[in-house]
């Protein structure tokens, strides 16, 4: 493939997956439905929420500096690089080489510490609860991501997404045992980094449990819809990586045109099940009072490492 | 002319600047309009001199000076350039914020010009000196000048306290260094650093010299458990001084380090190694975590540079382990990612303090929870510090992480490594370096959301000003040294490696250098890559793209209203998280590790104050014991003096007694 159809490619994924986000989380939320005896909103629903938010006035605090303007903008700007340098459909991105898989976790961690300082710059004290509760889970679920995608780049000799995803995908069928300590690591992150339950609600209404949403109620109109996208961007991003990582088969070798029908294929079907187990278990457990989820991510962290350990000890 | 002469040259005219400063005491305009200037012109063309060094065959000189028969040896090689390329481009920036910031410090003006110049100077005579006689002179003048700086101050109790505390680690570190330089010695009469390069030592005293000079330098550094006069020393500084201190100074004691480890020792084991690794990761842990507990911006930052300088131990260390066991390429990638991250925590530590200073100069604050909305006062200090913050919390894509991102490639070399112990003790160090990133992006959000961000907290009779024209050229210059050194690292791995190249005559392998100057590979680029340009760019993009697009297809409209927050009517600044709110999930999860002192009000209180104190540990376990059993000895060697001079005389007619009847 050269440069040009590859760049080509490169921006058909990347407004692909930022298209299909929000579907992403409507089908999370009508397989919720469905699992709770609901008839559900229908999986366009967050298409139709973006629309109505991308209409409405945005109203600013009086006291809301430039920064509280500029995150909505480099978050999604964030987010959309996050989703376009993960191998969704063939392992030859053009941009991939930018970011490897640590500095994955810096972009996130960069869009976090953005929506963070956003949320305390009004003042209010929600905002500030929930920036300090967001830095909170980040602090440990940032180590516990990055130990977890460190296993799989041990295995592979490679920190850059595309190695990683041949050597575990494209060569001979291994079982690693190191790599499903890193899978339960890597789903215990998902749920925290996406206030998803058991650690934060993404449809509570109650603001002294919010953790996400309490950091942008200072957030509307268009501004709020942005930061709504970037979330379900952000789902998009963690479900591929895991894709990536732990159910690499299916993804398009370089240049094999009929292997990226075959992916996208795979890819829908791997969406659709990843979308409905998260369903499942949001509906199978409660959400965890505030000062667990240090219990819950440390462990996901200790799982981490010793997944790693367990590489080195085992494996090599 | 050779890089050396430039740079004996110039580290000559900084101690006449000094000098200046004492004739032009009695007009202060002249010294912060003049000779801070110059200093700072001097600066850099020193960088300019290191930086020629970097790739310019190794120059030697001997001076004029020092003693008959003992004369200076100087000397600049690669990794004196570096150093001397930090000490210059970052003092720069600070002479320059200097200008400004002094100028209304107006007692005593002249005295401070003289300190803060010598004590350059001094930096830069460590920096190239080329024997063990030198290097100690520069090294005490550096400790002397710089106790001065501390005590500017000095009617308050505090600062004299802080400045007795560093000096006294500083010479217990000056000590050790100079025993590890006898050790290295070896008993052949000559102290050049070619002689002591020459001789070669047992095991033992190898181990041994290794031993003294890490803590010796370690206590310069402020590694734990030799840090506590870090968190005493910067906040009683005046900021430029603190600046320079955490910025460079202690970057003198890694620079120590390295000199003494790779080039005069030579011959690395891993288990030296194995020790500087252990020493860094605790040290960057706990720097981290008592970080998150200060109130005070200046202390938070001393121990933020207690963390930092853990990352670069780990980095030396990383290396150390690898050259030990016989893999020079990955001992490589690690000493780079060391050094690399010794000049980012320069540019952004001192950026910090600048920024620090400035707060202090217009609102007289250090407490963060008395600041507050800063950013609408003060936008000019608040954006440059915001890059500040950035960068030491390791985002992409400033400076800061690049060189964690090489630590952790470095850190990825483990499966080279035989024993399985090791193999598994690398991934552990690396996971407590994510943890101590990770918690320094939470520190930082707090620091700047609780000063910046947010309403103000205190009643403001005046409205604080933003940071004046050189001030803020001082702080532009290193905010734009964090961005240069993120976005364009090719470019300083590729100078780096010749240092590496001189050090332990192995560099980054050609391939690393083949991908071209946007992409970072520092293996090869299918193992790991980064092009914080492209990183940028999208990012850039987006945002330029997504903001149009949403006016294009919907509108721009936005209206100003008071915040919302649930509906809640009254919004006082006592309702905001305050820096100690935003530290309490930290002191819940680590209680441990703290020893707190805490007041907390009567419900019934109508003016509720809450305080909080951390108290390090290290004094409690440490510290007074030492000093207690130090006074313990010196109260019955004092029962020696009576006073009287019969006693006296008694004490010569023994001791001549005993000499008689034991020295036959």
């Amino acid at each position: 493939m050269n440069v040009a159809s590859g760049i080509v490619f490169q921006v058909l994924q990347s407004v692909l997956v930022v298209l299909i986000a929000p579907l992403m989380l409507g089908w999370v939320n009508q397989c919720r439905a469905w699992l709770q005896n609901r008839s559900g909103a229908g999986i366009w629903q967050p298409y139709k929420v973006l629309n109505k938010l991308f209409h409405k006035d945005a109203v600013l605090a009086y006291n809301a500096s430039p920064l509280f303007r500029c995150t909505p903008y480099i978050l999604f700007g964030c987010m959309w690089l996050a989703v376009g340098i993960v191998p969704v459909l063939a392992t030859d991105l053009p941009f991939a080489p930018a970011a490897d898989v640590i500095a994955l976790v810096g972009l996130f961690a960069l869009a976090r510490v953005f929506i963070s300082l956003a949320g305390m710059d009004v003042g209010t004290s929600f905002g500030t609860l929930g920036a300090r509760r967001e830095m909170m889970i980040g602090f440990l679920a940032e180590p516990a991501l990055l130990m977890a995608l460190f296993t799989a780049s041990l295995i592979s000799h490679s920190t850059s997404l595309p190695t990683i995803v041949d050597a575990l995908g494209h060569r001979q069928f291994v079982i690693y045992p190191s790599m499903a300590f890193a899978a339960i690591a890597f789903l215990m992150v998902l749920l925290a980094e996406n206030a998803r339950i058991p650690i934060d609600n993404p449809s509570t209404h109650l603001e002294l449990t919010m953790i996400h949403e309490a950091m942008i109620l200072e957030y509307s109109a268009r501004h709020l819809a942005l930061i709504e996208w970037a979330a379900s961007l952000k789902l998009t991003a963690y479900i591929t990586i895991g894709i990536a990582m732990f159910l690499p088969w299916g993804i398009a070798r370089a240049g094999d045109w009929f292997g990226l029908l075959i992916a996208l294929a795979a890819l829908v079907a791997k969406l659709a099940l990843a979308g409905a187990g998260l369903a499942l278990l949001e509906t199978l457990s409660a959400k965890m009072r505030i000062f667990r989820a240090p219990e819950f991510l440390g462990t996901a962290f200790l799982l981490a490492t010793l997944g790693m350990l367990t590489h080195f000890l085992l494996e090599v | 002319m050779q890089p050396i002469e430039a740079a004996v040259t110039l580290s000559v005219i900084w101690i006449g600047l000094g000098a200046l400063g004492l004739a032009f005491a009695r007009t202060p305009r002249a010294i912060v309009d003049i000779l801070f200037p110059a200093g700072a012109a001097v600066a850099l063309a020193l960088a300019l001199a290191g930086l020629w060094a970097m790739s310019a065959p190794v120059s030697t000189a001997i001076l004029p000076a020092g003693l008959p028969d003992l004369p200076f040896h100087v000397r600049l090689d690669p990794l004196s350039g570096f150093f001397l390329l930090l000490l210059g481009g970052v003092s720069f920036g600070i002479s320059l914020f200097s200008s400004g910031y002094f100028r209304e410090h107006v007692q005593g003006l002249g005295l401070l010009c003289v300190q803060y110049h010598v004590f350059l100077a001094s930096m830069a005579f460590v920096l190239i000196a080329d024997d063990a006689y030198l290097f100690m002179v520069a090294w005490e003048s550096m400790a002397l000048s710089s106790y001065f700086l501390v005590t500017t101050e000095h009617r308050s109790e505090q600062n004299r306290k802080a400045g007795f505390i560093y000096l006294l680690i500083a010479h217990l570190g000056a000590i050790s260094i100079l025993l590890s330089f006898g050790v290295l010695h070896g008993g052949h009469g000559d102290y050049t650093f070619d002689a002591l390069r020459r001789a070669e030592l047992s095991g033992f005293w190898a181990t041994a010299a290794f031993l003294l000079a890490f803590f010796g330098f370690g206590a310069k550094a402020g590694m734990v458990p030799l840090h506590v006069w870090l968190p005493e020393a910067h906040p009683a500084a005046p900021s430029p001084v603190s600046a320079l201190m955490s910025g460079v100074m202690l970057k003198t004691a890694i620079y120590g380090m390295v000199r003494v480890i790779y080039d005069l020792i030579g011959g690395i084991r891993w288990e030296w190694g194995l020790t500087v690794l252990l020493f860094g990761a605790a040290t960057s842990l706990f720097g981290v975590l008592f970080a998150l507990m200060q109130h005070d911006l200046k202390r938070l930052l001393a121990y933020h540079s207690v963390e930092n300088i853990g990352i670069i131990l780990i980095g030396i260390g990383l290396s150390m382990v690898f050259i030990g066991s016989g893999h020079p390429v990955a001992g490589a990638l690690g000493l780079i990612a060391g050094l690399y991250h010794t000049l980012n925590h320069a540019v952004f530590k001192g950026l910090l303090f600048l920024g620090a200073g400035a707060i202090l100069k217009s609102t007289g604050l250090r407490n963060l929870n008395e600041m507050g909305g800063l950013i609408r006062y003060m936008p000019h200090a608040a954006l440059y510090f915001l890059v500040g913050a950035l960068a030491i919390s390791a985002l992409p894509p400033l400076n800061g992480f690049v060189s964690e991102w090489l630590t952790f490639q470095a850190s990825l070399q483990a499966y080279l490594l035989e024993s399985s112990v090791v193999r598994s003790i690398v991934p552990i160090v690396a996971a407590v370096l994510a943890l101590s990133g990770a918690l320094t992006g939470m520190c930082f959000v707090k620091v700047y959301g609780i000063a910046f961000l947010g309403q103000h907290r205190h009643q403001i009779t005046v409205r604080p000003r933003d940071a004046g024209g050189w001030e803020r050229a001082g702080m532009l210059w290193l905010a734009l040294g964090c961005l240069a050194l993120g976005l364009l690292p090719v470019f300083v791995i590729g100078q780096l490696n010749h240092v590496s190249q001189m050090l332990i005559k192995s560099g980054l392998p050609e391939a690393a250098m083949a991908s071209g100057w946007l992409w970072l590979a520092p293996t090869a680029s299918a193992q790991a890559s980064y092009s914080p340009i492209v990183f940028l760019l999208v990012i850039a993009s987006v945002f330029a793209l997504t903001f149009l697009l949403v006016r294009q297809i919907y509108h721009g409209r936005l209206r100003r209203s008071d915040p919302w927050d649930c509906g809640f009517p009254e919004q006082t600044s006592r309702m905001e998280d305050t820096a100690d709110g935003f530290g309490q999930p930290i002191r819940q999860i680590f209680a441990p590790v703290y020893l707190i002192h805490r007041e907390i009000p009567r419900p019934d209180d109508p003016r509720p104050v809450f305080r909080q104190e951390v108290e390090d540990r290290h004094w409690r376990w440490m510290y007074l014991p030492i000093a207690r059993f130090a006074e313990f000895l010196s109260g019955h060697v004092g029962k020696l003096q009576q006073g009287r001079i019969s006693v006296y005389l008694l004490y010569s007619f023994v001791t001549l007694i005993a000499l008689l009847v034991f020295a036959q």
